[in-house]
């Protein structure tokens, strides 16, 4: 059931801008400050959303992310066009990377991203088509009686 | 401890948050690998690191950092600082090796995060 709106904002991050590499999750972080999200959720919500941005930056050649807020639910879902995952249980598996060394020197590229987010959420769905791209749908309930 | 008591025990030069050193830490991490603060850290962590780029003030803010604390001597870049003020995050730079910064902060009592990552209902 989709509620009434609360907030619906968009955000483009783009691929290999490392210089920018987590400004969007940074503001987003301070709208659900400002909203009076539950501290809880607003730490695992900007944890899964900076993951999911690193991944545009460091893999993506533009990406973007569709913040939804209703009464029930913080929604993020997040589109890029890139390169896609292959195989998504390898991608999932915590420690498997494909990162580049620049990557790591930016302290990412781990391995951690997708199986953090999904750990993060309390919905999580990944469909990637090699070649095209990735979209995330990454969604938290804000009633208690939604979470687990 | 006191970020201040910490600042004299590590030697450590404040580059951003003189006026913050009265704050209490009660667990800290190291990590260069910003995944795996991410994955591992907790709110009101003490960050210990050698990533110097911004990336390590960003991951702070996300997580709910205390503070941070370079080692080796590294320092944050200048977007690092700028950040670090606007979001009122505290970072001191220490000449000591990550190793040593670990353990003199550990023998000092404090614990490192726990191996429970920060997740739902935990």
């Amino acid at each position: 059931m989709s509620g009434e709106h609360v907030l619906s904002q968009q955000f483009e991050i783009m691929g290999g801008d490392f210089g920018n590499a987590g400004k969007a999750s940074t503001s987003i972080k301070e709208i659900l400050k400002e909203i009076g999200i539950e501290p809880s959720i607003i730490i695992r919500a900007s944890i899964a959303l900076y993951e999911a941005e690193m991944n545009i930056v460091m893999y993506a050649q533009r990406g973007k992310v569709f913040l939804n807020i209703t009464p029930e639910k913080l929604q993020f879902k997040i589109e890029d066009r890139g390169p896609g995952i292959g195989n998504i249980d390898l991608a999932m598996k915590e420690g498997f990377s494909t990162a580049t060394d620049k990557m790591r020197e930016m302290g990412f590229g781990a391995g951690m991203g997708l199986p953090n987010i999904k750990k993060n959420a309390d919905h999580f769905e990944i469909i990637s088509i090699p070649e095209k791209g990735t979209t995330l749908d990454i969604t938290f309930h804000l009633n208690k009686k939604g979470r687990q | 401890m006191t970020l201040k008591e910490i600042k004299e025990l590590l030697q450590a030069e404040v580059i951003v948050g003189e006026d913050k050193l009265d704050i209490e830490i009660t667990f800290a991490g190291g990590s260069d690998l910003m995944s795996d603060v991410l994955a591992f850290g907790k709110p009101g962590i003490l960050l210990l690191t050698g990533l110097s780029n911004s990336q390590s003030v960003r991951t702070a803010n996300i997580i709910d950092a205390k503070a941070i604390i370079y080692v080796r001597g590294k320092k944050p870049d200048a977007e690092g600082i700028e950040l670090a003020r606007e979001k009122g995050i505290p970072l001191l730079s220490t000449k000591l090796m990550m190793y040593a910064t670990c353990g003199l902060l550990f023998s000092h009592g404090i614990p490192g995060v726990s191996d429970l990552s920060y997740i739902k209902q935990r």
